[in-house]
């Protein structure tokens, strides 16, 4: 490992320049508030021949991620990001992208969704993509952003996975706030994620038909391949951040339990707020509390086994949703856990905090506060409320 | 029966290389073009406006016009369009 | 090199496979036959969803001898984008060496209505792809409902009583997206479609071209005529012959003498409920004869 100087970059400019380092052919991206910088920076770096590839400036996030897929499909290194409503104008295709096997990175920087039109940072935008299919990652930093887009590439493009995936970093927060990144080398990025050319694309020499017309009688098997897939990528997604820790000294696991141990309440969360969850733990660690905290980073698949490890021993689980699933019983990341908690059967009382939405400020006392209510319950054992709205009037 | 392929059977991304010939659209007509070849002048238009494509020119030194009827429809195209108007559309038993 | 007789066409060799599930006598068919058979090995289709993707690939066959991706219905032009940028890329970086064509089928819902948006996105980036258009003038596959293509006063099952708007002018947008080779194309004319599908693909930025399909089943005759109609929607003045070509416009088809729309239209199941209406049948008459004074076409015979 060499020891480089760091360079003061935000969010987006770290994928920007992760993305350039990988040497990407083809990106596809539409702007959109909060992800405009990054491929504002792409765009630039294009133009300036430090990274060499087709920028294709499409006309909306729909065309970008159909140009990408196919792009990918052609055996190009592919590159997209977006937010909020364009990710969601892309909800169609990033089925398709998936099921037809094709390893698109995307970098989403999160952003809540209309209505109303609001441009900051919650998780309405990636919640609705549960289901599509894709890896899913959530990043606490800048520096992650940029260690995982490397990452994202060696793991999309392993031949036992072959799926695309998505880089998670809060909008505004993570994506606008600068803190220093230590990059590794280009020579060092090229040796972790080299590209190689795929054999079952569209080729002149070796023709296939991708996207066929399926009867009722392939369907099914079909979607159970990928869906198995994605499933089977856990260990190897493990594994690549294993080796990226044993290159770049960072390593950060895919459920990163703090003081879990010998916790009596547990909260987990995603994204940025782990790091004020984290810090919060550390203050009333301080003072005696037996609190803990899991960030959990691998969204989909879902870490099953290293989640229910982590969260055993507790009295009192607490999970964090910056997203609201309306209808639903709870929110998403809440549904997940306890879905775990009652397949591995563990009877552990979990309550469900939405925080955050509309990018509302999160602080230390309202963590502090969510623990205190968590303490109350892992004491009695009785949850009188499945849902608290930190912070909601009236 | 053909068997059908198990979810580990099949290339991943629901990508296929089979060609459509196996399966034999024949059996859609009701008609049937047959050549009269003692007009036909091999001018290839029928080949041409053949929608399967079916109708091929034999690779023989007389490159006699052939209709392969394992995949003609019976559409008519051909008997239409032919200038000689030597294909007749016969119903088919 | 420009076909100069159908030997030159019959020669080459074919791309589209037979045992495919078009309808007896579709005109898609011979479309995707013809277009694969002109633009050859070296090239990807990009298909969208429509009546040729669903009938020609129909898992696990597939009637498509050339690497062939069908994503979504209203995104072909982006797919194609993208396929474009990939091979110039990675050509330019030396990671790949053989170009291709890249070249989209797509149906006029495709085409004109939900993928307008992506149409004239890659034609204003000026991507080097072909795009052709077969226009059968409605959503032929999911049943006949009417497009932004279906002519004035057809029959299809969204405008029972008949389409009430003129068809889209699809040239028209791809002139004003300055795409420097668009050209207009019949199965009936066959050495004219083979020779624009030629060029097309030799141009250096996008081209398009629009490709009238006849569709014995949503136009409701009998499959045999597919051909003729093709034929006769060019000589009764409805499907001008004409290319454009960096800011020249050109008739290459010339209809000296025009036949009379009603020979056009009579033979259609979909205009029948106009037969005996003077009022609407003079209306599209007199569509033909502006398209004729505009692009030089003879009067009607007597």
């Amino acid at each position: 490992m060499q020891l480089v100087e760091p360079l003061l970059l935000s969010g987006n400019l770290a994928i920007a320049y992760a993305v350039k380092q990988l040497d990407v052919d083809v990106v596809a991206a539409y702007p959109i508030t909060p992800q405009t910088t990054m491929v504002e920076k792409i765009s630039e770096y294009v133009a300036k021949g430090e990274l060499k590839a087709s920028f294709i400036l499409v006309e909306s996030e729909h065309s970008a991620i159909s140009a990408c897929l196919s792009a990918a499909a052609s055996g190009a290194r592919v590159f997209t990001s977006s937010s909020s409503q364009g990710l969601l104008l892309m909800h169609e295709i990033l089925f398709i992208t998936s099921a037809l096997r094709h390893p698109v990175v995307m970098a989403i920087a999160n952003r809540s969704v209309s209505a109303p039109i609001n441009i900051w940072n919650d998780h309405g935008d990636i919640m609705p993509q549960r289901d599509t299919g894709w890896i899913q990652l959530f990043v606490e930093s800048a520096q992650e952003a940029y260690d995982k887009i490397i990452q994202a590439y060696r793991i999309a493009e392993d031949d036992r996975v072959r799926l695309p995936i998505m880089i998670n970093i809060d909008g505004i927060v993570l994506s606008h706030t600068y803190e220093p990144i230590y990059p590794l080398g280009d020579s060092e990025v090229a040796s972790f994620s080299p590209w190689s050319l795929y054999s079952a694309r569209l080729d002149p020499d070796n023709p296939l038909t991708m996207g066929a017309f399926c009867y009722p009688d392939y369907y099914f098997e079909t979607r159970y391949q990928s869906a198995k897939a994605l499933k089977d990528s856990l260990p190897i997604i493990s594994k690549v951040d294993e080796e990226f820790g044993k290159l770049s000294g960072r390593s950060y696991g895919i459920v990163s339990p703090f003081e879990c141990d010998d916790a009596d309440t547990i909260l987990i969360s995603m994204g940025s707020i782990s790091t004020t969850v984290r810090a919060t733990v550390k203050k009333l660690r301080e003072k005696g509390e037996k609190v803990g905290m899991v960030s959990l980073r691998l969204f989909r698949p879902f870490p099953f086994d290293e989640i229910i490890k982590s969260i055993k021993n507790a009295k009192a689980i607490g999970i964090v949703d910056r997203a609201l699933s309306p209808g639903a019983i709870a929110g998403p990341v809440f549904t997940d856990v306890t879905s775990a908690l009652y397949l591995a059967k563990m009877n552990i009382p979990a309550v469900n905090f939405f925080v955050g939405l509309g990018g509302r400020d999160v602080k230390m006392n309202d963590i502090e506060s969510i623990f205190d209510e968590l303490k109350g319950i892992a004491k009695t054992g009785i949850v009188k409320e499945n849902s608290y709205y930190i912070g909601l009037r009236g | 029966m053909k068997k059908l392929p198990n979810w580990n059977e099949m290339e991943k991304g629901f990508i296929t290389r089979t060609l459509s010939e196996f399966n034999k659209t024949g059996t859609w007509r009701t008609f049937k073009p047959i050549i009269d070849y003692s007009r036909c002048t091999k001018c290839g238009w029928c080949i041409v406006y053949c929608p399967e494509p079916c109708i091929y020119s034999e690779s023989t030194k007389e490159g006699k016009i052939v209709i392969d009827y394992d995949f003609c429809k019976g559409c008519g195209i051909c008997a239409e369009e032919c200038p000689i108007k030597c294909i007749d559309m016969v119903m088919e038993e | 090199m420009p076909f100069k007789s159908i030997k030159d066409i019959i020669v080459r060799q074919d791309f589209f496979s037979p045992g495919h599930g078009l309808c007896s006598g579709c005109g898609a068919a011979q479309i995707a036959r013809i277009v694969t058979k002109v633009v050859g090995k070296d090239s990807v289709i990009i298909n969208a969803t429509g009546c040729m993707e669903v009938s020609t690939t129909t898992y696990p066959g597939t009637a498509w001898k050339l690497p062939y991706i069908h994503v979504a219905f209203e995104n072909a032009a982006a797919v194609a984008s993208g396929i474009r940028s990939a091979y110039d890329a990675l050509i330019m970086k030396k990671k790949l060496s053989k170009d291709v064509n890249v070249v989209v089928l797509a149906g006029d819902g495709g085409t004109a209505d939900i993928g307008l948006q992506a149409l004239s996105g890659a034609f204003e980036r000026g991507d080097r792809i072909t795009y052709i258009c077969y226009d059968n003038e409605a959503y032929m596959n999911t049943g006949i409902q009417r497009s932004g293509a279906t002519p004035y006063s057809a029959w299809t099952t969204t405008t029972p009583a008949g389409q009430r708007t003129l068809k889209k002018d699809l040239m028209g947008i791809a002139i004003a997206h300055r795409v420097k080779y668009v050209a207009t194309a019949s199965i009936a004319y066959l050495l004219d479609a083979t020779n624009k599908v030629e060029k097309a693909i030799s141009i250096n930025g996008p081209s398009f071209i629009h490709w009238l399909q006849p569709c014995t089943i949503g136009w409701r005759y009998d499959p045999k005529l597919t051909v003729r109609l093709s034929r006769l929607a060019v000589k009764a003045g409805l499907w001008p012959l004409y290319e454009y070509y960096d800011g020249v416009t050109k008739l290459t088809v010339q209809v000296p003498k025009r036949v009379p729309v009603i020979e056009y239209l009579k033979p259609q199941g979909r205009f029948r409920h106009i037969m005996d209406n003077q009022d609407e049948l003079a209306k599209i008459q007199s569509y033909a004869d502006e398209i004729s004074a505009k692009f030089g076409l003879g009067p009607v015979a007597e």
